[in-house]
């Protein structure tokens, strides 16, 4: 079994966001960037794949040359080759689109994406890839048995799940469940010295059409002071509750 | 030029977010016409009254199981005979599910976590959420078609004056929109669901240990609220995973969101930000969600919370 996964790019999660450029561009300066978490436990799952099932596990990024140390990091984990296809991520279709090249050409049974990215939240890219290749789609997945040509994922529903079968090639958008936290992996030393001569492969993008466009950012009004409320008078909190934020 | 939204249904009832979506196309449309997609819905009349004067309601037997393949194949066929260029759907799991495929087979620039009417429709801008609640990012849509997917709660119900005529409608559906089969689904019935809940109470690791969730799960009871947790409590296995709010778990967007005992990890407060009116319970006056929260309350949440449901209760008896 062939598996491709995605891997975003995206400032940790303890980030403090910004602006610049008239709030038009985010501020990448003093950020840390990692593999977004919804694709950690896709890549973390991948690799079960590869120890239990031999599969091979090849890692895909959209970017420019800086995304590349977030790349080796998933060469370290244990992905056998890494693909960054050199154009900056511009919109979820010209995104899908670079990966739906890459993804048709290196014929992969099972595309694992994280089901958005913890920075521009589009949660678009795996379902377009999916149409893309007219392969079939399971979002938001929690669980992922392959056996054979036969795929049988659990997915997230609004207030419980479902269970689901298909058949490969399926596009995955994954997140938390498809392996727990504790099972991620922390690159060791002998990994991160085999990621230094894994290969990376550099591939010039196609011609592919945006679709939309972030034009600027805004963050949000500082936050009033919290309203302390005193806990031998809790019927201040219900009053509050109901005739200031009219939430009750 | 109509706007087309979908509106959900459960069990053949619309769900709140269809109203939601029909309100905020109505917004949008001006004096132009609203038409609802639905699958087999049992009384499509309700939708008139938040501004939709046309139902497409698809009856197939076929499509009593979600399915994003098929159905966005059915609501791309809808668009296409009605030609619209402005889709409108919620944030739904399942409609999140299916709009990036819709947006494919459409060819339409689609924007997701969308919060508001558009800044401007010409160029087709909007404003949406983004860095996980940390910042809004205008998004401007450069295609002829586009989609809209409008965050639960953002816009609310507007009603209105009109009524809606039902239309059978037969999209043609292939084979291969049947490849992805639902073998079971698991499903709380009765309960209400963290995306649909208009009050969410939230539970941390200050209540030390999943034997003490009653009197989280009374006040959720008396204020028809769903329940949820932090995530040590999901990953320790208190609560179920489904119910793990934050950055990696369920966003919420509800109007009101009760924390006791969660100090406030800025990746739990990251995915509760969208909440409208936020209130903690802690017995550290130095917990991160402080700073986060509207209201709050310092001391023991056992002496608290089975206090305040006592108030929360006769507060209901008294404005039932």
């Amino acid at each position: 079994m062939k598996i491709l996964v995605c891997i975003s790019h995206v400032p940790d999660t303890t980030s403090k966001i910004n602006f610049t450029d008239g709030d038009s561009k985010f501020d990448t300066n003093g950020v840390n960037f990692v593999i977004n978490p919804n694709d950690e436990f896709g890549l973390t799952r991948a690799m079960w794949f590869k120890e239990k099932q031999g599969a091979s596990v090849d890692v895909v990024n959209v970017g420019g040359a800086e995304t590349e140390p977030t790349l080796r990091k998933a060469l370290a984990i244990g992905a056998d080759n890494a693909i960054r296809v050199n154009t900056p991520a511009v919109d979820g279709f010209q995104v899908a689109k670079q990966l739906a090249k890459v993804a048709k050409e290196g014929e992969y049974d099972l595309i694992i994406a994280g089901r958005e990215s913890i920075d521009y939240n589009g949660g678009m890219v795996p379902g377009m890839l999916a149409a893309l290749l007219d392969a079939n789609f399971i979002n938001t997945c929690i669980s992922l048995e392959i056996e054979g040509n036969k795929a049988t994922a659990v997915r997230e529903i609004d207030g419980g799940k479902e269970t689901l079968t298909a058949s490969l090639p399926l596009v995955i958008g994954g997140q938390k469940g498809l392996v727990e936290e504790s099972d991620l992996k922390i690159p060791n030393m002998r990994g991160i010295m085999q990621a230094r001569k894994k290969p990376l492969n550099v591939l010039e993008p196609e011609e592919a059409a945006t679709q939309t466009e972030a034009v600027k950012f805004e963050k949000p009004a500082p936050k009033g002071d919290v309203k302390l409320v005193d806990p031998e008078n809790l019927d201040e909190l219900i009053d509050l509750l109901h005739n200031e934020a009219k939430a009750i | 030029m109509s706007v087309l939204v979908y509106t959900e249904t459960e069990d053949g009832k619309f769900k709140k977010a269809a109203f939601e979506v029909a309100s905020y196309a109505k917004e949008v449309a001006g004096g132009d016409e609203v038409v609802a997609v639905s699958f087999n819905a049992a009384d499509t009349s309700e939708l008139g009254k938040y501004g939709v004067s046309k139902v497409l309601n698809i009856q197939n037997d076929k499509l009593n199981k979600f399915n994003a393949e098929a159905y966005a194949d059915a609501i791309k066929q809808a668009a296409e005979k009605e030609g619209s260029k402005l889709f409108v759907l919620s944030q739904s799991a399942n409609s999140k599910y299916l709009a990036p495929l819709l947006a494919v087979h459409l060819n339409a620039g689609y924007a997701s976590n969308v919060i508001a009417v558009p800044e401007s429709q010409e160029p087709f801008t909007v404003k949406r959420s983004a860095f996980t609640n940390k910042a809004f990012n205008f998004t401007k849509i450069t295609t002829d078609v586009k989609i809209v997917g409008l965050s639960q709660n953002a816009f609310g119900l507007k009603e209105r004056e009109a009524a809606a005529t039902a239309e059978d409608f037969s999209p043609e559906l292939k084979e291969g929109d049947f490849t992805v089969n639902v073998e079971s689904v698991d499903k709380a019935k009765d309960k209400v669901t963290i995306a649909d809940a208009e009050v969410v109470v939230s539970g941390g690791r200050g209540l030390k240990g999943p034997e003490n969730w009653g009197m989280i799960e009374e006040m959720a009871d008396i204020l028809g609220a769903a329940t949820a947790c932090s995530k040590p409590v999901s990953d320790m296995g208190w609560r179920p995973h489904s119910e793990h709010v934050g950055q990696t778990g369920k966003p919420v967007a509800s109007n009101l969101y009760i924390a006791v005992g969660i100090s406030g990890a800025i990746q739990h407060l990251a995915g509760i930000n969208a909440a409208k009116t936020k209130v903690v319970i802690n017995n550290d006056p130095e917990a991160p969600f402080f700073k986060a929260a509207d209201y709050g309350v310092v001391g023991d949440a056992f002496e608290i919370v089975p206090k305040l449901n006592e108030k929360l209760k006769e507060f209901k008896a008294k404005n039932a």
